[in-house]
C-alpha cells in the first residue's frame, strides 16, 4: 500500500523530478536564475556550491516554502506547483533538515505519525499506525526501534533515521537531505549512506547537498553546481575532478567590490592561548596586531562562532586563556568590553540588536557612562553624538529616536558596527558582518573595516564567504571541526587550498 | 495561473516615515487615555440618562480616584517588571504581607517611623527574593512567582495567626487616615482638595517615569525585555539589572500595601489573593507587552483608573458585581488584540 505508486520495475531509471528554469528573485537579490535538475528514480543526485549559492532557496522552492517566479517543476511526469509545504509532502516530497526537526518530548511514533494520525472517531488507531511505521522501520533496516521511546532520548542519528521513516510514512517520492551529516558522528554517517542506498532501492530518488566532496563521491552519481543562484555544471561525478568542482564552486572574478584600504600592520596586542570551550574550539591558539585584519574561515560547526563568544566571555571557557596587552580579565561581556573587545553577533536578529528600541538606544547600549550624570541620562548630549555615528557610517534614517526593526538589514548591521566603535573597543570581532545585507553596503563595509585597520584597530573577521576574505584580511586561519587547522598570511592561500583545509580535514578528523 | 507569491508581495521598499506616521504614533501613545475619557463619557452619559446623575459629582471621581491609587502604585511596580520582561504572580499577596505586617506592627504599638521602615522593607524583601531566584535559578518568573505567591500568603497568615487583624482606632495616626480620606481636611489651600495618597501615587509616576526614561538603569530594564541576548551582549549586568526592578517593584508594592490598610483598616492575608491580575490588567491595558520591551506609566495610570472607573460607575447605575467583572475582561481582551493589530500593522515588511 505504502509503496503502490512506485513503478513495479527498477531496471531503467525515470526521472521522479524535474526542475525546469527556475528563477527567483528576492528584492533586489536575484537568488535563482535558470535552474534546472533531474532527479532519478534510484538515483542520489548531489547538490553542490558554496553558502549563499543558492542550494537552500532551491529547496525551499521545492518544498513549498517558496513559489519561484519563474519555471515549471514536475513529480513523475505530473505537474507540480505547490502552494505551500504541506502541498509539497503530500506530493511526495520529503525534506531531512540539518537541524532536525522534532518533538523532542513525544514518542517515536507519534513523531512519525505528526499530523497524519489514523484516526476513526477521533480515536488514534494505534494498531494501523504501528503497522504502517513498522514496515517503514523494517525497510529501513531498523526493525529493533522502541517506537514508544521520546525521541529526545535518542542518539541523533537515530532520530535522522525517525525523520527518515517520517518521510517513508508519507509516500515519499523525491527526499531531500540537506548536509544531513554535519552534525552526526563518523558511525551514524555510514549508517545513514546505508539508509539512503535502501531508499535507492526502492526507487526513491534522492537529492544530497553538502559541502563534502568525498562523502558526495561516496554517496551520489549525478551532481549540479550552483553558484549565485546560476547553474554552473552538472554532469556525473565519474566525468570531474575534485578540483574541477572546487573550481565549479568558487570561481570568481574579486572585483571593484573590495575597495583596498593600505594599513600597517604593529604591536601584538590580543594572545589566544590554547583556547577551549565545553565542547567548540578545541585547543585554538593564535596572536592578533594592530593594523591587522584576521580572517577566520571555515564550515558551519567549524567553531568560528564559538571562538569569538569564547573570546568575548559570552560562552564558558573550559580552557586556555585570552591576552589582551598581556593582561587578563574576567570572563564577563563587561569585563571584556573593558578590556577593549567589541563584538558584532551574527545574528542582528535573537542577538546583535534590540528590535523594539530606537537607534540611539541600540548604539550606545554597551557604553552609556559619558551621558550619565548620577545614573540620569543627558539625552541631547546623546543624541549628538549618536547623529554622529550615523553620519560616519551613512545609516539612513529620519532620526535616532526610529525603532531598529523599521531599518533596511545593512542600516541595521550599521548601527550594529557604530555601537563597537562608539564603544571604543579596539579589538573588533566581527561575526558574518556582511550576511544579509545588499552589495552596495557589503563594500561600504569592507571600505570601514579597512579604515579601521588603518587607524590602529585589530579586526577578527569570521566569514563563511571566501572571497571577501580573500579580498579584505592580510591574515586568513581555516577552522574545521573546532580546531584551529591553519593559520598563513593571506599571500600565501589559494582559494582551492582554503577549502581543501576546511573540507579535507574534517574528513581526516572522522578517519584518525 | 501565476499566484502572487508571499515573498514578491512582502519585499517593498522601507515604509516612509510621513507626519500621518507621527501623528499615528502620538495617537498610539495616547490612546489609553483616550480610552479612558470614552469610558468616563459613556458612563456619565449613562448615568444622566438612568441613574441618579451622581457619577459626575466631584465626590465621586474624589472616591474613584481613593480607590484606584492603591492599584496603581502597584501596578506601576508591574510595568517596571513587565518591560523587562517579568511578571509577578505574588505581587497581590506580597502587598497584601505588607498590610499584615503594618496592622501586627501598630497593634504592637511599635513607633511610626519603624512601622512604616518594616513595611516597606518588608516589599523590598519579597522583591528581592523573586529577583535573586529569578536571576540565579534561571527559572522562567511565572513560575517563580507564583510559588512565592504561596510562600507569602502562608506568612501574612502566620503573622496574622490565621485570622484577620484588627487595629484599635487610637491606635492609628492620622495621616494614615487622611491617606485614602474622600473628604479629606482643607488644609492645602492651593491645591485640589484630594487625598494624601492620591498625590503619593501621582509623585511616584512621576518618579517611575524618570527612571524609565532617563536613566541608565531605566535602558537597561528596556533592553533586557527587549532583548536579553544583546543586553547581554552589550555588557549589561543581567542579574543585577534583575534584581534591582524586583527590588523596586517591591518598594511599589510596600507603599500600595500602606495605602490599602489606610482603606480598610485592617489586614485580611486572603484578600491579596487575585489582586495581582489587577495590576497586571492595569499595565496591559495601558500598553505594556507581556513579551517585554514595552509598557508606559502614563497607559498603567489610564489602565487603572479604566477599572476603578468601571467599578464606580456600575456601582452608580447599579450594576451587577458580575458585570463588571465581564466588562474588564472584554477590555483587556479589546486591549491587547488593538495592541496586535497596531504591531502588525507597524511591522517592517523589508525585515531580512
Amino acid at each position: 500500500m505504502m509503496h503502490a505508486s512506485l513503478p513495479p520495475s527498477l531496471a531503467e531509471p525515470v526521472a521522479r523530478l524535474v526542475m525546469e528554469r527556475i528563477a527567483k528573485r528576492f528584492g533586489a537579490t536575484q537568488a535563482l536564475q535558470g535552474v534546472s535538475l533531474s532527479a532519478f528514480s534510484g538515483q542520489t543526485l548531489a547538490l553542490i556550491g558554496e553558502n549563499g549559492a543558492g542550494k537552500s532557496t532551491l529547496m525551499k522552492v521545492l518544498s513549498g516554502a517558496h513559489a519561484p517566479d519563474l519555471g515549471s517543476m514536475t513529480i513523475d511526469g505530473r505537474p507540480f506547483n505547490p502552494r505551500g509545504p504541506h502541498e509539497a509532502r503530500q506530493a511526495g516530497i520529503a525534506m531531512i533538515y540539518q537541524e532536525l526537526s522534532m518533538a523532542p518530548d513525544l514518542s517515536v511514533e507519534d513523531n512519525i505519525m505528526l499530523g497524519k494520525e489514523q484516526a476513526s472517531m477521533g480515536l488514534v488507531r494505534r494498531g494501523t499506525q504501528r503497522q504502517q511505521i513498522r514496515e517503514a522501520m523494517n525497510l529501513l533496516g531498523y526493525p529493533e526501534i522502541d517506537l514508544r521511546r521520546s525521541v529526545g532520548s535518542l542518539s541523533i542519528g537515530t532520530q535522522q533515521i525517525v525523520e527518515i521513516a517520517r518521510g517513508m510514512v508519507s509516500n515519499a517520492r523525491v527526499m531531500i537531505f540537506d548536509e544531513p551529516t554535519s552534525s552526526l558522528p563518523h558511525q551514524a554517517v555510514r549508517q545513514l549512506f546505508a539508509t539512503i542506498k535502501r531508499l535507492e532501492q526502492k526507487g526513491l530518488a534522492i537529492i544530497y547537498i553538502s559541502h563534502f566532496l568525498e562523502e558526495i563521491r561516496e554517496v551520489a552519481r549525478d551532481y549540479v553546481v550552483l553558484r549565485d543562484g546560476k547553474p554552473i555544471g552538472a554532469g556525473q561525478l565519474v566525468d570531474v575532478s575534485d578540483a574541477q568542482i572546487v573550481a565549479m564552486m568558487v570561481g570568481r572574478s574579486v572585483d571593484q567590490l573590495f575597495p583596498h584600504v593600505p594599513h600597517e600592520i604593529r604591536e601584538r596586542i590580543l594572545q589566544i592561548q590554547q583556547l577551549s570551550g565545553d565542547k567548540l574550539p578545541i585547543d585554538v591558539s593564535f596572536d592578533l596586531r594592530r593594523g591587522e585584519i584576521f580572517g577566520l574561515f571555515g564550515l558551519i560547526g567549524a567553531g568560528r562562532t564559538e571562538t569569538l563568544r569564547l573570546l568575548f566571555g559570552l560562552e564558558r571557557c573550559a580552557s586556555g586563556g585570552v591576552l589582551v596587552h598581556a593582561k587578563r580579565s574576567r570572563e564577563t561581556p563587561a569585563a571584556r568590553i573593558d578590556a577593549g573587545l567589541g563584538l558584532v553577533s551574527e545574528d542582528r536578529k535573537r542577538e546583535g540588536l534590540a528590535q523594539s528600541m530606537s537607534i540611539a538606544d541600540n548604539l550606545t547600549l554597551s557604553r552609556l557612562q559619558p551621558y550619565s550624570k548620577a545614573g540620569v541620562l543627558q539625552l541631547s548630549k546623546r543624541r549628538s553624538v549618536v547623529r554622529h555615528w550615523m553620519t560616519q557610517l551613512s545609516v539612513k534614517a529620519h532620526s535616532p529616536e526610529q525603532t531598529i526593526g523599521q531599518l533596511s538589514g545593512g542600516n541595521q548591521q550599521k548601527v550594529a558596527i557604530a555601537r563597537v566603535l562608539h564603544q571604543e573597543a579596539e579589538i573588533l570581532l566581527l561575526d558574518e558582518p556582511t550576511r544579509g545585507i545588499d552589495v552596495a553596503t557589503k563594500s561600504e563595509i569592507y571600505q570601514r573595516i579597512g579604515e579601521l585597520a588603518a587607524s590602529g584597530k585589530a579586526i577578527i573577521f569570521v566569514s563563511s564567504y571566501l572571497p571577501e576574505l580573500m579580498a579584505v584580511c592580510d591574515t586568513l586561519g581555516v577552522m574545521a571541526r573546532g580546531h584551529l587547522r591553519s593559520v598563513r598570511p593571506m599571500s600565501q592561500w589559494t582559494e582551492n587550498e582554503v577549502l581543501s583545509v576546511a573540507v579535507d580535514s574534517q574528513i581526516n578528523v572522522e578517519n584518525s | 495561473m501565476t499566484e502572487p507569491s508571499p515573498e514578491n508581495r512582502s519585499f517593498g521598499e522601507q515604509p516612509n516615515w510621513t507626519t500621518t506616521k507621527i501623528a499615528f504614533s502620538i495617537l498610539r501613545s495616547l490612546a489609553p487615555l483616550l480610552a479612558l475619557l470614552i469610558v468616563v463619557l459613556a458612563f456619565a452619559i449613562a448615568d444622566q440618562q438612568w441613574g441618579h446623575g451622581r457619577f459626575v459629582e466631584m465626590r465621586n471621581f474624589r472616591v474613584i480616584l481613593v480607590m484606584t491609587a492603591p492599584v496603581a502604585i502597584a501596578a506601576l511596580g508591574m510595568t517596571l517588571l513587565i518591560i523587562s520582561g517579568g511578571i509577578d504572580l505574588s505581587a497581590g499577596t506580597a502587598a497584601m504581607l505588607c498590610t499584615t505586617v503594618l496592622a501586627c506592627s501598630l497593634k504592637e504599638g511599635l513607633p511610626v517611623a519603624i512601622t512604616i521602615a518594616l513595611t516597606l522593607s518588608t516589599g523590598v524583601i519579597c522583591g528581592l527574593i523573586n529577583g535573586l531566584l529569578i536571576g540565579l535559578l534561571r527559572i522562567p518568573p511565572f513560575i517563580v512567582t507564583l510559588g512565592t505567591m504561596t510562600i507569602f500568603l502562608g506568612i501574612a497568615k502566620r503573622l496574622a495567626q490565621g485570622s484577620t487583624v484588627f487595629v484599635d482606632r487610637e491606635r492609628i495616626p492620622n495621616w494614615l487616615l487622611d491617606l485614602s480620606a474622600t473628604m479629606p481636611p482643607d488644609w492645602r489651600g492651593w491645591s485640589p482638595n484630594i487625598a494624601l495618597g492620591v498625590w503619593i501615587a501621582l509623585l511616584v509616576a512621576i518618579l517611575v517615569s524618570i527612571l524609565l526614561n532617563y536613566t541608565v538603569i531605566g535602558r537597561h530594564i528596556f533592553a533586557l525585555g527587549s532583548n536579553e541576548a544583546t543586553a547581554r551582549l552589550c555588557g549589561i549586568n543581567i542579574l543585577r539589572t534583575k534584581v534591582i526592578v524586583y527590588g523596586l517593584a517591591g518598594l511599589l508594592i510596600g507603599i500600595a500595601g500602606i495605602y490599602t490598610f489606610s482603606l480598610v483598616k485592617i489586614a485580611n492575608p486572603v484578600e491579596g489573593i487575585g489582586r495581582e491580575l489587577k495590576f497586571i490588567a492595569a499595565a496591559v491595558i495601558g500598553g505594556g507587552s507581556l513579551s517585554g520591551g514595552r509598557g508606559s506609566v502614563l497607559g498603567t495610570l489610564a489602565g487603572a483608573a479604566i477599572m476603578g472607573v468601571i467599578a464606580s460607575g456600575c456601582d452608580q447605575l447599579e450594576i451587577k458585581n458580575s458585570t463588571q467583572d465581564i466588562m474588564i475582561g472584554l477590555i483587556i481582551i479589546a486591549a491587547v488584540t488593538l495592541d496586535q493589530l497596531r504591531r502588525r500593522m507597524g511591522k517592517n515588511p523589508s525585515e531580512a
